[in-house]
C-alpha cells in the first residue's frame, strides 16, 4: 500500500496535498474542517498588517460549459487581525498536531519581519512561506511580487527571516519574471529551505462587452489580477521543471498552479515536487476533492509499485531536454482505426486548414472515414489532439529506432541549412497544393458561395 | 388499460399533451451546445432537406449569438421553428449525429433550433431585408409551409405576393394536422406572423381557390402561381359500415382535439386503422385523452409500417396496443359504430391473402382512419393543361415548374405528403424557379 506521507525540508505531512495560501485557508474553521476531510497540509492564508478589501474581487475563464478553466482574484492578504489568526494557528495545531500548518507571510520592514516570524513560530507553525508572489494590490505597495521580482531585494528579505526561524522556511516565488531561476537561485542564497510556485499570474480574465469594464467589476472599474486554475498548470510545469533541473538552486520544492485531481499531482511530483498545492479547485469543488486525489494518487503508486512519493519524485526530469537534444530520426505518423472512427472529420479539417494537408477524403461523401496521406504526414500529434474518441486515431513509429541525430550533432557537423534557399530545408520533401488549388478544394456541400 | 386520466380541464389536457420536445432554457441550450463537435461537412447538414448549417447555428448558440442562429436556421428553412418542433430529427439530423456511432445520446438539434427561433419571434426581431422591388406578382394558393416558404423565398427576390388561404388560419398541417405535443397553434401561428412581418407579403383567409374560374382570375392578375394546397382530407376505405356514426378520419380528429382540446369527444374502446405516421398521432392522441383501450390496426406486419419507429414506440408507449395483419372487413354497430370486423393476413412475396374464416369482432366505440389523405385531384383538374402523375401527383421539372408554365409547386400536393421540411426546402426551390421564369 502506498506511503503518501511527506517531507518538506522538515516540514512533515500525512500527505503531499496542502491548501494553498488562499480564501480556503482564510481561518481555522476552514482549515479544522479540511484536515478533519484529510488534507495534509494547509499554508494560512497571508499574515500581516490586516488589508481592506474589494467587492467584487474574482473573474473566471469559462469554456464553453466547463466553469473556472482559468480563474483571476484581486484580492489582498488576510483582512483579519493577526492576533486571530495566531490564536487559530494554535488551536489547530492542538487538534491536528499531525497536519503540517504552514503560516504565509508578507510585511515591510526587517523589524516587522523579525516580529511575525517570531509570533507564528510561537503559535505552533511547522514552516514559513514567504509571499513573494502576489501579483496585484501588494505589489504596488512594494510586496508581493515586487519582491519575486527582484532577486536581491528577495535574498535581502529572506537573510532577514533566516535571521530569527528556528522553523523551515519556503519562498513563493511569482511566475511573472521571464526566468523564474533567478529568484529561485536568490532564495536559495538567502538560506531558504524550499521553494513553491508558481503564484498567480497577472491577467484581465475578460471584458464586459455591454459595460465595456473587465472583470471583475468593481463600481465601473477593474484592475489586473492573479491568474490561476486548471488553464495555468503548464505553465506551472515548465517553470518546476526550470528549478527542479538547476543544481543551483538545489532547494525541495511545494508545486502550485491548476492541480485539481491526483493526475495533476503525479505530474508535478514526477516534476520534482515534494508536495502540491491547492487552491482553484478547492474553491470549485469544496474540500471534498481530496478523497481523489488522495485515492486516485494510491492507487497510481500501487499500480507502478511507488511505495513512496520519494520512489517517483522527479522521475519526468531526465526525460525534458533541449530541443536541439531530440532525435531527428525519430518517425510517427497518424494511423486512423476505421472501427472507432465515427466519422466528425475534425481531423481532416484541423489538418487541411490547420496543419499539412496530410489527410484526405472519400469521393464519395457516404464514406465518412478520413485516410491519412502518410508521405504528407509529419507527425504532429493534431489530429490525435482533435479526434473526440480515445484511441482512434494513434500517432505510429516508422523509424527502425537504430538512428540518432540531433540538432546539437547535425551543427557541430555542419549539417544544417544555412541560407535562405538552402537544399537542406526541413520541409522540402513534403508535398504542398499550388496556392490557387485552395481555390477549387472541395467544400462541404452546405458551404455558401 | 390507459395510462392517461381523461382530461376535464384545459390544465389536465396540457398536462397530458405535454410537449414531446418541449422549449430549452437558456441553461438547457448553453449545456446542449456546449456538446457539439463541429463536425466538418456535418452529416446533420446533408440529412437536413433544407440544408441548414446545424453546426453554425450550435455554435451561434453557445456564443451568445442567438439572432445569428436563428438567421442561420432561417437563411435555409423559413420554417425553422416548426420544424424544430415537428421535423422527424431521429430520422433525420439527429439520426445521422455522429454521437450515435459512439454510443453517445445525439445532439438535441431539434430542440436547440426551437430554443434559437423562439427568442427572436418573441423579441420579434427582424433578420431580413426583402428584396429590391422587381414589379412582379405572385399568387400562393395556400399558406402552409410550402405556400409561407415561397413567399418569404419569394419576398426575398423582391417579388410581390398574394397568398390564398382557404382557412381562418395560415400554416396548414402545423394547425390542423400535427399532433399537440408537437407543436401548439400559437408557436404555429406565431412564427407565420413573425415572417409575415418581416417579409411583408399579404395573407387573404378564408378566401378558398375553388375552380376554374378563380384560376383564371389568378391567371390574369398575377405573373406567377404557386400551388401550396397540400392534400384533401382522409380517404375513405371502402368497406360497409363506415359512414357509421363514430367513425372518422385520424387527420380530422387531430384537426378538432387541436382546436377543442379536452372537448374533444374520444371513445372508451378506439380503434385506428392504419400504420401510417397519422394513425400513430391519433393512437397517441386518443390514449393521452383517456381511452380505456387504443388499438392500432394494420394490414401488415409490423416491419412494413409506413409510421417511423420512434411514432410507433411513442404510440405503445402511450398505451396504445397494435394488431397486424388484419383487414378490416365491416364497421359494425346499429347507427353508431360498435366494432369492426376484422378478417387475419398471410403475407407471402409482398402480397396479403385473406385467410379463410379467420374473421373476428375487435369491439370499439370509436373508429380512426388513418388510411392516408386523397389528393385534390378534381380541383387541380381545373387549371388547364395541369399535369398529375397517376398517383394523383402534380407533376414538375427539376425547377418545380408545372405543365402549365405559370403555375408552380411544392409540398404534399407534389410530394404526394412528406414532412413540413421537405414542403420548405422544395418551396424555396420552387420560388428560385419561378424567380428564373419571371425574369425570362
Amino acid at each position: 500500500m502506498a506511503d503518501l506521507r511527506t517531507n518538506l525540508a522538515g516540514i512533515k505531512s500525512p500527505n503531499p496535498f496542502w491548501l494553498a495560501s488562499a480564501p480556503p485557508t482564510n481561518s481555522g474553521y476552514q482549515i479544522m474542517k479540511a484536515f478533519d476531510a484529510g488534507w495534509g497540509g494547509a499554508v494560512w492564508k497571508t499574515l500581516g498588517v490586516p488589508v481592506v478589501n474589494v467587492s467584487s474581487r474574482y473573474g473566471a475563464v469559462n469554456y464553453r460549459d466547463k466553469r473556472m478553466v482559468g480563474f483571476n482574484n484581486i484580492e489582498l492578504i488576510t483582512d483579519r487581525p493577526l492576533k486571530d489568526n495566531l490564536r487559530e494557528i494554535s488551536e489547530v495545531k492542538k487538534r491536528f498536531p499531525d497536519h503540517a500548518v504552514i503560516a504565509s507571510l508578507m510585511v515591510e520592514t526587517k523589524e516587522e519581519w523579525h516580529q511575525i516570524v517570531r509570533d507564528v513560530e510561537n503559535a505552533g507553525a511547522d514552516g514559513i512561506e514567504l509571499n513573494f508572489g502576489c501579483p496585484h494590490g501588494m505589489c504596488e505597495r512594494g510586496m508581493g511580487s515586487a519582491v519575486g521580482q527582484e532577486p536581491k531585494v528577495l535574498q535581502t528579505i529572506v537573510e532577514w527571516v533566516k535571521e530569527v526561524a528556528k522553523i523551515p522556511v519556503i519562498t513563493k516565488l511569482t511566475p511573472n519574471i521571464s526566468d523564474i531561476t533567478r529568484p529561485a537561485r536568490a532564495a536559495r542564497a538567502g538560506g531558504s529551505d524550499a521553494i513553491s510556485l508558481i503564484n498567480t499570474i497577472q491577467s484581465v480574465v475578460g471584458v464586459d462587452l455591454d459595460t465595456f469594464v473587465p472583470y471583475p467589476n468593481v463600481d465601473g472599474k477593474s484592475t489586473n489580477g492573479g491568474y490561476c486554475g486548471p488553464a495555468v498548470k503548464p505553465i506551472a510545469l515548465n517553470m518546476l521543471k526550470n528549478c527542479a533541473q538547476d543544481k543551483q538552486v538545489g532547494i525541495p520544492i511545494s508545486g502550485i498552479g491548476g492541480v485539481e485531481n491526483w493526475r495533476d499531482a503525479a505530474e508535478f511530483i514526477l516534476l520534482g515536487a515534494t508536495s502540491v498545492q491547492v487552491c482553484t479547485a478547492v474553491m470549485h469543488y469544496g474540500f471534498g476533492i481530496i478523497r481523489d486525489l488522495k485515492s486516485g494518487l494510491e492507487r497510481y503508486m500501487d499500480e507502478k509499485g511507488f511505495k513512496t512519493l520519494d520512489d517517483f519524485r522527479g522521475k519526468a526530469l531526465p526525460n525534458i531536454v533541449h530541443w536541439e537534444d531530440l532525435n531527428l530520426k525519430y518517425k510517427v505518423v497518424a494511423e486512423i482505426n476505421a472501427d472507432k472512427c465515427i466519422g466528425c472529420q475534425l481531423c481532416y479539417t484541423a489538418c487541411e486548414d490547420g496543419a499539412h494537408q496530410a489527410i484526405g477524403l472519400s469521393s464519395d461523401p457516404l464514406i465518412r472515414i478520413p485516410s491519412i496521406i502518410e508521405e504528407n504526414c509529419v507527425g504532429c500529434n493534431l489530429c490525435s489532439i482533435v479526434c473526440p474518441v480515445e484511441e482512434c486515431i494513434t500517432m505510429e513509429r516508422r523509424d527502425d529506432g537504430k538512428e540518432q541525430l540531433t540538432w546539437g550533432e547535425r551543427t557541430a557537423a555542419g549539417n544544417i541549412p544555412k541560407t535562405f534557399d538552402d537544399p537542406l530545408a526541413g520541409g522540402l520533401h513534403h508535398w504542398v497544393p499550388e496556392p490557387a488549388e485552395a481555390l477549387v478544394t472541395k467544400k462541404p456541400r452546405h458551404y455558401k458561395g | 388499460m390507459a395510462e392517461y386520466k381523461r382530461p376535464t380541464t384545459e390544465a389536465e389536457f396540457t398536462a397530458n399533451f405535454h410537449p414531446k420536445k418541449p422549449l430549452m432554457s437558456d441553461t438547457e441550450a448553453y449545456y446542449e451546445s456546449s456538446r457539439c463537435l463541429y463536425c466538418y461537412d456535418a452529416p446533420c447538414i446533408n440529412a437536413c432537406p433544407t440544408g441548414i448549417d446545424i453546426p453554425t447555428f450550435i455554435r451561434q448558440i453557445n456564443n451568445d449569438n442567438k439572432d445569428g442562429a436563428a438567421k442561420t436556421i432561417y437563411d435555409s428553412n423559413w420554417m425553422g421553428h416548426a420544424c424544430g418542433n415537428v421535423c422527424p430529427t431521429e430520422e433525420l439530423c439527429e439520426g445521422a449525429c455522429v454521437y450515435t456511432k459512439s454510443d453517445v445520446k445525439p445532439i438535441e438539434i431539434g430542440r436547440l433550433q426551437a430554443h434559437a427561433t423562439d427568442k427572436v419571434i418573441h423579441a420579434k426581431k427582424k433578420l431580413f431585408i426583402t428584396g429590391k422591388p422587381t414589379g412582379k406578382k405572385v399568387a400562393v394558393i395556400g399558406a402552409g409551409p410550402a405556400g409561407v416558404s415561397c413567399a418569404c423565398e419569394l419576398r426575398m427576390l423582391g417579388h410581390a405576393v398574394d397568398i390564398y388561404e382557404a382557412r381562418e388560419k395560415p400554416s396548414g398541417l402545423c394547425v390542423y394536422g400535427v399532433a399537440p405535443y408537437k407543436l401548439t397553434n400559437e408557436e404555429a401561428v406565431d412564427e407565420i406572423a413573425y415572417l409575415q412581418e418581416q417579409f411583408g407579403f399579404n395573407a387573404h383567409y378564408n378566401k378558398p381557390v375553388t375552380g376554374r374560374v378563380d384560376f383564371e382570375r389568378l391567371e390574369k392578375d398575377y405573373d406567377a402561381i404557386f400551388i401550396g394546397i397540400g392534400l384533401g382530407g382522409t380517404s375513405a376505405l371502402g368497406i360497409p359500415g363506415e359512414d357509421k356514426k363514430g367513425v372518422m378520419g385520424a387527420l380530422e380528429f387531430v384537426e378538432v382535439l387541436r382546436n377543442k382540446h379536452q372537448a374533444t369527444p374520444v371513445g372508451n374502446k378506439v380503434i385506428v386503422l392504419g400504420g401510417g405516421n397519422t394513425a400513430m398521432d391519433a393512437a397517441s392522441e386518443s390514449c393521452r385523452m383517456g381511452a380505456e383501450s387504443v388499438t392500432i390496426a394494420y394490414r401488415r406486419g409490423p416491419e412494413e409500417m409506413g409510421a417511423y419507429t420512434f411514432e410507433f414506440d411513442l404510440a405503445k408507449k402511450s398505451g396504445a396496443k397494435a394488431l397486424f395483419n388484419v383487414t378490416p372487413v365491416e364497421v359494425m354497430g346499429n347507427g353508431s359504430v360498435t366494432g369492426v370486423k376484422f378478417i387475419r393476413n398471410s403475407s407471402a412475396n409482398g402480397k396479403l391473402e385473406a385467410i379463410k374464416g379467420s374473421e373476428f369482432l375487435e369491439p370499439c366505440d370509436m373508429v380512426l382512419l388513418g388510411t392516408g389523405q386523397g389528393k385534390q385531384v378534381e380541383l387541380l383538374k381545373q387549371v388547364s393543361g395541369l399535369m398529375l402523375d397517376q398517383k394523383g401527383r402534380i407533376v414538375v421539372n427539376e425547377r418545380f415548374q408545372t405543365t402549365n408554365a405559370k403555375y408552380f409547386t411544392a409540398g404534399d400536393a407534389m410530394n404526394g405528403g412528406v414532412e413540413v421540411v421537405n414542403a420548405a426546402a422544395e418551396a424555396k426551390k420552387a420560388a428560385h424557379g419561378i424567380d428564373t421564369y419571371l425574369g425570362k
